[in-house]
Protein backbone atom coordinates (compact mmCIF):
# COMPACT_ATOMS: atom_id res chain seq x y z
CA UNK A 1 0.00 0.00 0.00
CA UNK A 2 1.00 3.78 -0.88
CA UNK A 3 2.24 5.58 2.32
CA UNK A 4 -0.20 8.04 1.73
CA UNK A 5 -2.87 5.47 1.94
CA UNK A 6 -1.94 4.21 4.83
CA UNK A 7 -1.50 7.74 6.50
CA UNK A 8 -5.12 8.30 5.39
CA UNK A 9 -6.32 4.91 7.12
CA UNK A 10 -4.60 5.52 10.58
CA UNK A 11 -5.75 8.94 10.19
CA UNK A 12 -9.38 8.46 9.51
CA UNK A 13 -9.29 5.62 12.06
CA UNK A 14 -8.10 8.08 14.72
CA UNK A 15 -11.18 10.84 13.56
CA UNK A 16 -13.37 7.45 13.68
CA UNK A 17 -11.99 6.89 17.35
CA UNK A 18 -12.35 10.12 18.50
CA UNK A 19 -16.29 10.64 17.86
CA UNK A 20 -16.91 7.02 19.07
CA UNK A 21 -15.19 7.68 22.73
CA UNK A 22 -17.29 11.15 22.34
CA UNK A 23 -20.59 9.57 21.92
CA UNK A 24 -19.20 6.68 24.60
CA UNK A 25 -18.63 9.01 27.46
CA UNK A 26 -22.20 10.93 26.84
CA UNK A 27 -23.76 7.85 26.26
CA UNK A 28 -22.58 6.43 29.16
CA UNK A 29 -23.75 9.36 31.40
CA UNK A 30 -27.18 9.29 29.98
CA UNK A 31 -27.33 4.97 30.35
CA UNK A 32 -26.26 5.14 34.06
CA UNK A 33 -28.59 7.94 35.17
CA UNK A 34 -31.54 6.42 33.34
CA UNK A 35 -30.99 3.07 34.38
CA UNK A 36 -30.80 3.83 38.19
CA UNK A 37 -32.78 6.66 38.16
CA UNK A 38 -35.88 5.34 36.83
CA UNK A 39 -36.53 3.06 39.25
CA UNK A 40 -36.83 5.85 41.53
CA UNK A 41 -39.72 7.71 39.98
CA UNK A 42 -42.72 7.03 40.61
CA UNK A 43 -46.21 9.36 40.76
CA UNK A 44 -45.64 9.99 44.78
CA UNK A 45 -41.65 10.70 44.50
CA UNK A 46 -43.15 13.37 42.04
CA UNK A 47 -45.69 15.08 43.71
CA UNK A 48 -45.09 14.68 47.62
CA UNK A 49 -43.11 16.58 49.29
CA UNK A 50 -39.56 14.93 51.07
CA UNK A 51 -39.77 13.27 54.42
CA UNK A 52 -37.32 12.37 57.04
CA UNK A 53 -35.02 14.85 56.62
CA UNK A 54 -34.63 14.02 52.66
CA UNK A 55 -34.37 9.97 52.87
CA UNK A 56 -37.85 9.37 51.76
CA UNK A 57 -40.96 10.53 50.08
CA UNK A 58 -40.81 12.79 47.18
CA UNK A 59 -38.99 16.03 45.40
CA UNK A 60 -42.33 18.08 44.58
CA UNK A 61 -41.15 20.85 46.00
CA UNK A 62 -37.75 21.22 44.23
CA UNK A 63 -39.33 20.88 41.11
CA UNK A 64 -42.00 23.67 41.39
CA UNK A 65 -39.14 25.56 43.17
CA UNK A 66 -37.09 25.31 39.68
CA UNK A 67 -40.02 25.49 37.37
CA UNK A 68 -40.96 29.26 38.94
CA UNK A 69 -37.03 29.93 38.78
CA UNK A 70 -37.09 28.94 35.23
CA UNK A 71 -39.83 31.07 34.61
CA UNK A 72 -38.54 34.00 36.29
CA UNK A 73 -35.11 33.76 34.14
CA UNK A 74 -37.15 34.15 31.20
CA UNK A 75 -39.19 36.98 32.45
CA UNK A 76 -36.21 39.08 33.00
CA UNK A 77 -34.11 37.97 29.99
CA UNK A 78 -37.10 38.32 27.74
CA UNK A 79 -37.66 42.37 27.16
CA UNK A 80 -33.79 43.33 27.39
CA UNK A 81 -32.62 40.33 24.75
CA UNK A 82 -35.16 41.09 22.14
CA UNK A 83 -34.71 44.54 22.06
CA UNK A 84 -30.82 44.09 22.21
CA UNK A 85 -31.48 42.21 18.89
CA UNK A 86 -33.69 44.30 17.25
CA UNK A 87 -31.36 47.31 17.81
CA UNK A 88 -28.50 45.54 16.61
CA UNK A 89 -30.25 43.85 13.50
CA UNK A 90 -33.22 46.82 12.54
CA UNK A 91 -31.24 50.22 13.70
CA UNK A 92 -27.54 48.77 12.70
CA UNK A 93 -25.63 50.81 14.99
CA UNK A 94 -22.48 52.32 13.87
CA UNK A 95 -19.02 50.55 14.06
CA UNK A 96 -18.22 51.83 17.74
CA UNK A 97 -21.92 51.23 19.59
CA UNK A 98 -21.91 47.66 17.28
CA UNK A 99 -18.38 46.35 18.55
CA UNK A 100 -19.20 47.39 22.43
CA UNK A 101 -22.18 45.89 22.49
CA UNK A 102 -21.30 42.67 20.87
CA UNK A 103 -18.01 42.29 22.93
CA UNK A 104 -20.31 42.96 25.98
CA UNK A 105 -22.49 40.41 24.82
CA UNK A 106 -19.68 37.70 23.95
CA UNK A 107 -17.71 38.01 27.49
CA UNK A 108 -20.54 37.99 29.30
CA UNK A 109 -21.59 34.33 27.81
CA UNK A 110 -17.90 33.95 29.01
CA UNK A 111 -18.54 34.58 32.78
CA UNK A 112 -18.41 31.49 35.17
CA UNK A 113 -21.42 31.04 36.72
CA UNK A 114 -20.02 31.38 40.15
CA UNK A 115 -19.35 34.48 39.59
CA UNK A 116 -22.78 34.96 38.41
CA UNK A 117 -23.78 33.82 42.05
CA UNK A 118 -21.84 36.21 43.59
CA UNK A 119 -22.81 39.44 41.70
CA UNK A 120 -26.17 37.94 42.63
CA UNK A 121 -25.34 37.54 45.95
CA UNK A 122 -24.27 40.83 46.66
CA UNK A 123 -26.59 43.07 44.13
CA UNK A 124 -30.15 41.60 44.41
CA UNK A 125 -30.06 39.87 47.92
CA UNK A 126 -27.96 42.21 50.10
CA UNK A 127 -27.84 45.67 48.15
CA UNK A 128 -31.42 45.81 46.66
CA UNK A 129 -32.56 43.74 49.93
CA UNK A 130 -34.38 40.55 48.32
CA UNK A 131 -32.68 37.86 50.55
CA UNK A 132 -32.29 34.95 49.09
CA UNK A 133 -35.24 34.49 47.45
CA UNK A 134 -36.92 33.39 44.07
CA UNK A 135 -36.60 36.79 42.93
CA UNK A 136 -32.73 37.18 43.40
CA UNK A 137 -32.50 33.75 41.62
CA UNK A 138 -34.43 34.47 38.96
CA UNK A 139 -32.63 37.66 37.92
CA UNK A 140 -29.81 35.93 38.68
CA UNK A 141 -30.16 33.40 35.91
CA UNK A 142 -31.79 36.07 33.80
CA UNK A 143 -28.76 37.68 33.42
CA UNK A 144 -26.99 34.65 33.12
CA UNK A 145 -29.06 33.73 29.70
CA UNK A 146 -29.52 36.67 28.38
CA UNK A 147 -26.67 36.91 25.72
CA UNK A 148 -27.94 33.27 24.86
CA UNK A 149 -31.16 34.94 23.90
CA UNK A 150 -30.07 37.42 22.36
CA UNK A 151 -27.65 35.62 19.66
CA UNK A 152 -30.70 33.31 19.10
CA UNK A 153 -33.04 36.11 18.75
CA UNK A 154 -30.03 38.09 16.30
CA UNK A 155 -29.93 34.22 14.28
CA UNK A 156 -33.68 35.01 13.54
CA UNK A 157 -33.67 38.42 12.90
CA UNK A 158 -30.73 38.21 10.09
CA UNK A 159 -32.70 35.15 8.37
CA UNK A 160 -35.67 37.44 7.32
CA UNK A 161 -34.92 38.29 3.96
CA UNK A 162 -33.82 41.86 3.53
CA UNK A 163 -36.66 41.99 0.56
CA UNK A 164 -39.71 41.65 3.06
CA UNK A 165 -38.12 44.81 4.80
CA UNK A 166 -37.66 46.84 1.71
CA UNK A 167 -41.03 45.95 -0.04
CA UNK A 168 -42.88 47.43 3.40
CA UNK A 169 -40.63 50.57 3.78
CA UNK A 170 -41.67 50.65 -0.23
CA UNK A 171 -44.81 50.71 0.72
CA UNK A 172 -44.81 53.91 3.10
CA UNK A 173 -44.70 51.66 5.93
CA UNK A 174 -42.18 53.45 8.53
CA UNK A 175 -39.49 51.32 10.43
CA UNK A 176 -41.23 50.23 13.39
CA UNK A 177 -44.28 49.09 11.60
CA UNK A 178 -41.95 46.72 9.60
CA UNK A 179 -40.31 45.59 12.65
CA UNK A 180 -43.75 44.95 14.01
CA UNK A 181 -45.92 43.53 11.72
CA UNK A 182 -43.43 42.06 8.65
CA UNK A 183 -40.08 41.11 10.47
CA UNK A 184 -41.37 40.21 14.61
CA UNK A 185 -43.56 37.54 13.24
CA UNK A 186 -41.21 36.21 10.30
CA UNK A 187 -38.53 35.87 13.03
CA UNK A 188 -40.95 34.58 15.60
CA UNK A 189 -40.04 30.68 15.69
CA UNK A 190 -36.65 31.29 15.86
CA UNK A 191 -36.39 33.49 18.74
CA UNK A 192 -39.09 31.36 20.88
CA UNK A 193 -36.40 28.24 20.09
CA UNK A 194 -33.73 30.67 21.21
CA UNK A 195 -35.92 31.07 24.56
CA UNK A 196 -36.51 27.67 24.81
CA UNK A 197 -32.96 26.61 25.22
CA UNK A 198 -32.55 29.48 27.28
CA UNK A 199 -35.21 27.53 29.61
CA UNK A 200 -33.14 24.68 29.10
CA UNK A 201 -30.08 26.39 30.50
CA UNK A 202 -31.57 28.05 33.29
CA UNK A 203 -33.51 24.54 34.88
CA UNK A 204 -29.84 23.48 34.86
CA UNK A 205 -27.75 25.82 36.62
CA UNK A 206 -27.06 24.79 39.92
CA UNK A 207 -24.05 27.72 40.79
CA UNK A 208 -25.91 30.87 40.46
CA UNK A 209 -28.99 29.93 42.26
CA UNK A 210 -26.42 28.06 45.39
CA UNK A 211 -26.75 31.52 47.81
CA UNK A 212 -29.23 33.52 45.62
CA UNK A 213 -32.24 31.55 46.15
CA UNK A 214 -31.68 27.38 46.72
CA UNK A 215 -32.34 26.08 50.41
CA UNK A 216 -31.61 22.57 50.92
CA UNK A 217 -34.54 21.65 52.78
CA UNK A 218 -38.09 22.65 52.78
CA UNK A 219 -41.32 21.88 54.40
CA UNK A 220 -43.93 23.07 51.95
CA UNK A 221 -43.87 25.19 48.54
CA UNK A 222 -42.42 28.48 48.14
CA UNK A 223 -45.02 31.08 49.07
CA UNK A 224 -44.28 34.26 47.29
CA UNK A 225 -41.29 35.79 45.54
CA UNK A 226 -39.67 36.94 48.26
CA UNK A 227 -39.38 33.24 50.30
CA UNK A 228 -36.33 31.08 49.23
CA UNK A 229 -36.80 27.86 47.46
CA UNK A 230 -35.94 24.39 46.60
CA UNK A 231 -34.42 23.36 43.00
CA UNK A 232 -33.66 20.49 41.73
CA UNK A 233 -30.16 20.80 40.77
CA UNK A 234 -29.39 22.30 44.06
CA UNK A 235 -31.14 19.16 45.82
CA UNK A 236 -29.17 17.05 43.97
CA UNK A 237 -25.89 18.52 45.30
CA UNK A 238 -27.57 18.46 48.95
CA UNK A 239 -27.96 15.31 48.47
CA UNK A 240 -24.71 14.42 47.86
CA UNK A 241 -22.75 15.96 50.34
CA UNK A 242 -24.81 16.69 53.27
CA UNK A 243 -27.03 14.54 55.81
CA UNK A 244 -26.36 11.14 57.56
CA UNK A 245 -27.94 8.79 55.31
CA UNK A 246 -26.05 8.61 52.04
CA UNK A 247 -27.45 5.56 51.03
CA UNK A 248 -30.98 6.53 50.99
CA UNK A 249 -29.81 10.19 49.98
CA UNK A 250 -28.48 8.91 46.64
CA UNK A 251 -31.04 6.82 45.53
CA UNK A 252 -33.31 10.17 45.28
CA UNK A 253 -30.23 12.21 43.68
CA UNK A 254 -30.60 9.41 41.38
CA UNK A 255 -33.90 9.92 40.68
CA UNK A 256 -33.39 13.78 40.76
CA UNK A 257 -30.45 13.68 38.02
CA UNK A 258 -32.71 11.41 35.80
CA UNK A 259 -35.97 14.32 35.92
CA UNK A 260 -33.40 17.16 35.66
CA UNK A 261 -31.40 15.09 32.75
CA UNK A 262 -34.59 14.41 30.70
CA UNK A 263 -36.23 17.94 31.29
CA UNK A 264 -32.99 19.57 30.03
CA UNK A 265 -32.70 17.26 27.47
CA UNK A 266 -36.42 17.23 26.23
CA UNK A 267 -36.08 20.96 26.03
CA UNK A 268 -33.46 21.18 24.18
CA UNK A 269 -34.19 18.70 21.27
CA UNK A 270 -37.68 20.21 21.21
CA UNK A 271 -35.49 23.66 20.73
CA UNK A 272 -32.68 22.28 18.79
CA UNK A 273 -35.26 20.32 16.00
CA UNK A 274 -36.84 24.11 15.35
CA UNK A 275 -33.72 25.30 14.85
CA UNK A 276 -32.62 22.97 12.61
CA UNK A 277 -35.82 22.66 10.52
CA UNK A 278 -35.67 26.56 10.32
CA UNK A 279 -32.26 26.82 9.39
CA UNK A 280 -33.02 24.22 6.87
CA UNK A 281 -35.83 26.63 5.53
CA UNK A 282 -33.48 29.92 5.11
CA UNK A 283 -31.11 28.20 3.28
CA UNK A 284 -33.22 26.65 1.07
CA UNK A 285 -34.55 30.14 0.81
CA UNK A 286 -31.88 31.31 -0.70
CA UNK B 1 -42.35 60.41 13.71
CA UNK B 2 -41.64 61.35 17.60
CA UNK B 3 -42.48 57.82 18.41
CA UNK B 4 -40.06 56.19 15.80
CA UNK B 5 -37.60 58.40 17.41
CA UNK B 6 -38.48 57.34 20.92
CA UNK B 7 -38.76 53.49 20.18
CA UNK B 8 -35.23 53.28 18.45
CA UNK B 9 -34.11 54.91 21.76
CA UNK B 10 -35.74 52.80 23.81
CA UNK B 11 -34.29 49.76 21.91
CA UNK B 12 -31.01 51.24 21.66
CA UNK B 13 -30.82 51.71 25.46
CA UNK B 14 -31.96 48.06 26.09
CA UNK B 15 -29.04 46.88 23.93
CA UNK B 16 -26.77 47.83 26.27
CA UNK B 17 -28.18 46.12 29.11
CA UNK B 18 -25.20 43.38 28.66
CA UNK B 19 -22.73 45.91 29.24
CA UNK B 20 -24.27 47.43 32.05
CA UNK B 21 -24.66 43.80 33.69
CA UNK B 22 -20.80 43.20 32.57
CA UNK B 23 -19.82 46.34 34.04
CA UNK B 24 -21.68 45.93 37.33
CA UNK B 25 -20.21 42.48 37.88
CA UNK B 26 -16.59 44.34 37.43
CA UNK B 27 -17.67 46.82 39.79
CA UNK B 28 -19.04 44.57 42.16
CA UNK B 29 -16.14 42.04 42.65
CA UNK B 30 -13.64 44.91 42.74
CA UNK B 31 -15.46 46.94 45.35
CA UNK B 32 -16.14 43.28 46.92
CA UNK B 33 -12.78 42.12 46.33
CA UNK B 34 -10.12 44.55 47.01
CA UNK B 35 -11.28 45.58 50.60
CA UNK B 36 -9.00 42.18 51.12
CA UNK B 37 -5.43 43.37 50.63
CA UNK B 38 -6.12 46.39 53.02
CA UNK B 39 -6.38 43.04 55.53
CA UNK B 40 -4.46 40.77 53.40
CA UNK B 41 -0.67 41.08 52.41
CA UNK B 42 -1.51 40.68 48.41
CA UNK B 43 1.93 38.52 48.08
CA UNK B 44 1.26 36.40 50.89
CA UNK B 45 -2.62 36.13 49.27
CA UNK B 46 -1.20 34.99 45.80
CA UNK B 47 1.94 33.00 47.47
CA UNK B 48 0.50 31.38 50.40
CA UNK B 49 0.25 27.85 50.53
CA UNK B 50 -1.72 27.76 53.19
CA UNK B 51 -5.97 28.41 53.00
CA UNK B 52 -7.13 28.25 56.63
CA UNK B 53 -9.77 30.95 56.55
CA UNK B 54 -12.11 29.95 59.11
CA UNK B 55 -9.17 28.99 61.63
CA UNK B 56 -10.29 31.07 64.77
CA UNK B 57 -6.59 32.22 66.34
CA UNK B 58 -4.43 32.51 63.08
CA UNK B 59 -6.39 32.29 59.97
CA UNK B 60 -4.33 32.21 57.04
CA UNK B 61 -5.34 33.25 53.20
CA UNK B 62 -2.75 31.56 50.99
CA UNK B 63 -4.51 30.68 47.55
CA UNK B 64 -1.38 29.22 45.75
CA UNK B 65 -2.94 25.53 45.97
CA UNK B 66 -6.12 26.79 44.65
CA UNK B 67 -4.95 28.39 41.35
CA UNK B 68 -2.90 25.56 41.42
CA UNK B 69 -5.99 23.31 41.24
CA UNK B 70 -7.59 24.79 38.93
CA UNK B 71 -4.71 25.50 36.49
CA UNK B 72 -3.87 21.51 36.66
CA UNK B 73 -7.59 20.92 36.51
CA UNK B 74 -8.34 22.65 33.24
CA UNK B 75 -4.76 21.73 31.54
CA UNK B 76 -5.80 18.10 32.31
CA UNK B 77 -9.84 19.08 31.20
CA UNK B 78 -8.03 19.84 27.86
CA UNK B 79 -6.01 16.76 27.26
CA UNK B 80 -9.14 14.83 26.95
CA UNK B 81 -11.23 17.88 25.52
CA UNK B 82 -9.13 19.14 22.66
CA UNK B 83 -8.18 15.29 21.02
CA UNK B 84 -11.52 14.04 21.23
CA UNK B 85 -13.48 17.53 20.55
CA UNK B 86 -11.23 18.93 17.58
CA UNK B 87 -11.18 14.62 15.89
CA UNK B 88 -14.82 14.61 16.36
CA UNK B 89 -15.14 17.99 14.56
CA UNK B 90 -12.97 16.75 11.79
CA UNK B 91 -14.85 13.53 11.72
CA UNK B 92 -18.31 15.49 10.90
CA UNK B 93 -16.72 17.49 8.68
CA UNK B 94 -14.46 15.26 6.47
CA UNK B 95 -15.81 11.68 6.82
CA UNK B 96 -19.38 11.56 7.95
CA UNK B 97 -21.68 10.98 5.09
CA UNK B 98 -24.35 13.82 4.97
CA UNK B 99 -26.94 12.05 6.35
CA UNK B 100 -24.85 10.96 10.01
CA UNK B 101 -23.83 14.80 10.02
CA UNK B 102 -27.48 15.63 10.01
CA UNK B 103 -27.70 13.72 12.84
CA UNK B 104 -24.45 13.63 15.02
CA UNK B 105 -24.04 17.60 14.81
CA UNK B 106 -27.92 18.06 16.91
CA UNK B 107 -26.61 15.12 19.06
CA UNK B 108 -23.58 16.83 20.30
CA UNK B 109 -25.23 20.20 20.33
CA UNK B 110 -27.71 18.55 22.50
CA UNK B 111 -25.31 17.14 24.62
CA UNK B 112 -23.54 20.28 25.33
CA UNK B 113 -26.97 21.12 26.88
CA UNK B 114 -26.36 18.19 29.82
CA UNK B 115 -26.35 19.99 33.17
CA UNK B 116 -22.96 20.29 34.91
CA UNK B 117 -24.54 19.17 38.13
CA UNK B 118 -25.38 15.89 36.26
CA UNK B 119 -21.76 15.45 35.49
CA UNK B 120 -20.74 16.08 38.86
CA UNK B 121 -23.23 13.47 40.16
CA UNK B 122 -22.13 11.06 37.26
CA UNK B 123 -18.29 11.65 38.65
CA UNK B 124 -18.75 11.21 41.90
CA UNK B 125 -20.89 8.01 41.62
CA UNK B 126 -19.98 6.24 39.32
CA UNK B 127 -16.62 7.36 37.83
CA UNK B 128 -15.02 8.09 40.93
CA UNK B 129 -15.53 4.30 42.58
CA UNK B 130 -14.64 3.29 39.12
CA UNK B 131 -11.17 5.06 39.21
CA UNK B 132 -10.81 4.26 42.90
CA UNK B 133 -11.00 0.64 42.22
CA UNK B 134 -9.06 -0.17 38.98
CA UNK B 135 -6.10 1.70 40.11
CA UNK B 136 -6.00 1.14 43.54
CA UNK B 137 -5.79 4.59 45.27
CA UNK B 138 -6.92 5.80 48.22
CA UNK B 139 -9.62 8.28 46.85
CA UNK B 140 -11.45 8.50 44.07
CA UNK B 141 -12.06 12.02 44.32
CA UNK B 142 -8.80 13.95 42.76
CA UNK B 143 -7.34 15.77 40.13
CA UNK B 144 -7.83 13.02 37.77
CA UNK B 145 -11.50 12.40 38.12
CA UNK B 146 -11.93 15.83 37.96
CA UNK B 147 -10.19 16.66 34.66
CA UNK B 148 -11.50 13.93 32.93
CA UNK B 149 -14.75 14.61 33.75
CA UNK B 150 -14.42 18.45 33.00
CA UNK B 151 -12.91 17.34 29.35
CA UNK B 152 -15.60 14.88 28.69
CA UNK B 153 -18.00 17.95 29.88
CA UNK B 154 -15.82 20.17 27.52
CA UNK B 155 -16.18 18.17 24.54
CA UNK B 156 -19.64 19.18 22.87
CA UNK B 157 -18.35 23.08 23.07
CA UNK B 158 -15.07 22.31 21.72
CA UNK B 159 -16.23 20.47 18.81
CA UNK B 160 -19.30 22.21 17.85
CA UNK B 161 -17.40 25.47 17.48
CA UNK B 162 -14.60 23.37 15.70
CA UNK B 163 -16.69 22.20 13.33
CA UNK B 164 -18.18 25.64 12.63
CA UNK B 165 -14.77 26.90 11.90
CA UNK B 166 -14.11 24.04 9.50
CA UNK B 167 -17.36 24.36 7.49
CA UNK B 168 -16.08 28.04 7.38
CA UNK B 169 -12.86 27.15 4.91
CA UNK B 170 -13.96 27.85 1.35
CA UNK B 171 -14.65 24.60 -0.63
CA UNK B 172 -11.89 25.76 -3.59
CA UNK B 173 -8.98 25.15 -1.36
CA UNK B 174 -10.13 22.07 -0.61
CA UNK B 175 -10.72 21.37 -4.68
CA UNK B 176 -7.31 22.97 -5.52
CA UNK B 177 -5.43 20.82 -3.35
CA UNK B 178 -7.17 17.16 -4.70
CA UNK B 179 -6.36 19.19 -7.93
CA UNK B 180 -2.89 18.86 -7.50
CA UNK B 181 -3.00 15.12 -6.51
CA UNK B 182 -3.63 15.32 -2.48
CA UNK B 183 -5.34 12.65 -0.78
CA UNK B 184 -8.20 13.24 1.25
CA UNK B 185 -5.58 13.34 4.45
CA UNK B 186 -2.92 14.89 2.99
CA UNK B 187 -6.02 17.67 2.31
CA UNK B 188 -6.92 17.46 5.44
CA UNK B 189 -3.88 18.40 7.26
CA UNK B 190 -2.01 20.22 4.54
CA UNK B 191 -5.01 22.34 3.62
CA UNK B 192 -8.10 22.49 5.59
CA UNK B 193 -6.88 22.04 9.41
CA UNK B 194 -4.21 24.55 8.34
CA UNK B 195 -7.12 27.21 7.20
CA UNK B 196 -9.22 26.62 9.93
CA UNK B 197 -6.52 26.49 12.52
CA UNK B 198 -7.14 30.18 14.35
CA UNK B 199 -10.92 29.22 14.16
CA UNK B 200 -10.22 26.17 16.27
CA UNK B 201 -8.32 27.40 18.32
CA UNK B 202 -10.27 29.79 19.17
CA UNK B 203 -12.53 26.96 19.97
CA UNK B 204 -9.69 25.43 22.55
CA UNK B 205 -9.64 28.98 24.30
CA UNK B 206 -13.53 29.14 24.91
CA UNK B 207 -13.54 25.68 26.02
CA UNK B 208 -10.87 26.11 28.12
CA UNK B 209 -12.76 29.05 29.39
CA UNK B 210 -15.69 26.88 30.01
CA UNK B 211 -13.27 24.72 32.05
CA UNK B 212 -11.73 26.94 34.58
CA UNK B 213 -14.72 28.82 35.17
CA UNK B 214 -16.68 25.56 35.84
CA UNK B 215 -18.29 24.91 39.04
CA UNK B 216 -20.28 21.46 40.68
CA UNK B 217 -18.07 19.56 38.61
CA UNK B 218 -15.13 20.05 40.52
CA UNK B 219 -16.91 20.85 43.71
CA UNK B 220 -18.53 17.47 43.49
CA UNK B 221 -15.26 15.91 42.02
CA UNK B 222 -12.19 17.41 42.92
CA UNK B 223 -12.03 16.26 46.63
CA UNK B 224 -11.90 19.26 48.06
CA UNK B 225 -8.72 19.76 49.60
CA UNK B 226 -6.71 22.93 49.63
CA UNK B 227 -3.31 21.21 48.85
CA UNK B 228 -0.53 21.34 46.21
CA UNK B 229 -1.19 18.34 44.63
CA UNK B 230 1.99 16.34 44.77
CA UNK B 231 0.65 13.54 42.24
CA UNK B 232 -2.16 13.47 39.80
CA UNK B 233 -4.65 11.23 41.85
CA UNK B 234 -4.14 13.99 44.76
CA UNK B 235 -7.69 15.80 46.05
CA UNK B 236 -7.78 19.54 45.14
CA UNK B 237 -9.64 22.57 45.29
CA UNK B 238 -9.98 24.83 42.23
CA UNK B 239 -11.08 28.21 42.81
CA UNK B 240 -14.38 28.10 41.51
CA UNK B 241 -15.40 25.21 44.09
CA UNK B 242 -13.51 27.09 46.89
CA UNK B 243 -15.77 29.90 46.47
CA UNK B 244 -19.25 27.65 46.08
CA UNK B 245 -18.58 25.53 48.77
CA UNK B 246 -17.59 28.16 51.34
CA UNK B 247 -20.00 31.44 50.49
CA UNK B 248 -22.78 29.90 52.42
CA UNK B 249 -20.66 29.96 55.70
CA UNK B 250 -18.83 33.19 55.20
CA UNK B 251 -19.82 35.77 57.50
CA UNK B 252 -20.70 38.88 55.39
CA UNK B 253 -17.74 41.59 55.31
CA UNK B 254 -15.39 39.68 57.35
CA UNK B 255 -11.90 38.96 55.80
CA UNK B 256 -13.26 35.62 54.34
CA UNK B 257 -15.97 36.95 52.71
CA UNK B 258 -13.44 39.37 51.21
CA UNK B 259 -10.93 36.59 50.42
CA UNK B 260 -13.71 34.70 48.69
CA UNK B 261 -14.70 37.76 46.43
CA UNK B 262 -10.71 38.26 45.50
CA UNK B 263 -10.79 35.15 44.28
CA UNK B 264 -13.99 35.56 41.85
CA UNK B 265 -12.37 38.98 40.93
CA UNK B 266 -9.41 36.71 40.09
CA UNK B 267 -11.70 34.35 37.79
CA UNK B 268 -13.21 36.94 36.13
CA UNK B 269 -10.27 38.33 34.98
CA UNK B 270 -8.94 35.43 33.66
CA UNK B 271 -11.97 34.37 31.92
CA UNK B 272 -12.23 37.62 30.93
CA UNK B 273 -8.50 37.65 29.04
CA UNK B 274 -9.55 34.53 27.24
CA UNK B 275 -12.61 35.50 26.04
CA UNK B 276 -11.19 38.49 24.39
CA UNK B 277 -8.13 36.29 22.99
CA UNK B 278 -11.02 33.94 21.39
CA UNK B 279 -12.17 37.17 19.92
CA UNK B 280 -9.26 38.80 18.67
CA UNK B 281 -8.42 35.33 17.29
CA UNK B 282 -11.32 35.05 15.54
CA UNK B 283 -11.79 38.54 14.08
CA UNK B 284 -8.55 37.36 12.45
CA UNK B 285 -9.85 34.04 11.19
CA UNK B 286 -12.38 35.71 9.78
CA UNK B 287 -10.49 37.99 7.75
CA UNK B 288 -8.18 35.47 6.68
CA UNK B 289 -10.64 33.81 4.68
CA UNK B 290 -12.55 37.00 3.52
CA UNK B 291 -15.48 36.53 5.07
CA UNK B 292 -15.30 40.51 6.43
CA UNK B 293 -14.85 41.46 10.23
Amino acid sequence: MKRATLDQKIGFGLLYLSILLTLFFLGAIIYFIAVRGVGIISWQFLTETPRKAMTAGGVAPAIVGTFYLTIGAVLVALIPGIACAIYLCEYSPKGVAMNVIRVSINNLAGVPSVVFGLFGLSVFCKYMGFGVSILAGALTLGILILPGIISAAQEALLAVPQSLREASLALGATQWQTIRKIVLPAALPGILTGIILGVGRAAGETAPIMFTAATMYKRGYPTSIFSETMALPYHIYALMTEGTRPKEQTAIAYGCALILLVLVLLISAIAIYFRQKQRGASYGGR
Amino acid sequence: MVRENVLKWTFGTLAYTSLLVLLAITVVLFQQGLPLFGRVNAWEFFTGIHWYPTHEEHPEYGILPIIIASLCTTAGAMLVCVPLGVGSALYLNEIASFRQRAFLKPVVELLASIPSIVFGFFGMVIVAPFVQKLLHIPVGLNLFTASLILGIMAIPTVCSLSEDALSFVPRSFREASYAVGANRWQTLTGVVFPAAGSGISTAVILGMSRAIGETMTVLMVAGNAAIIPKSIFDPVRPMTSTIAAEMGEAVIGSTHYHALFAIGLMLFVITFVFNIAAELISRRFRIKLGLGA
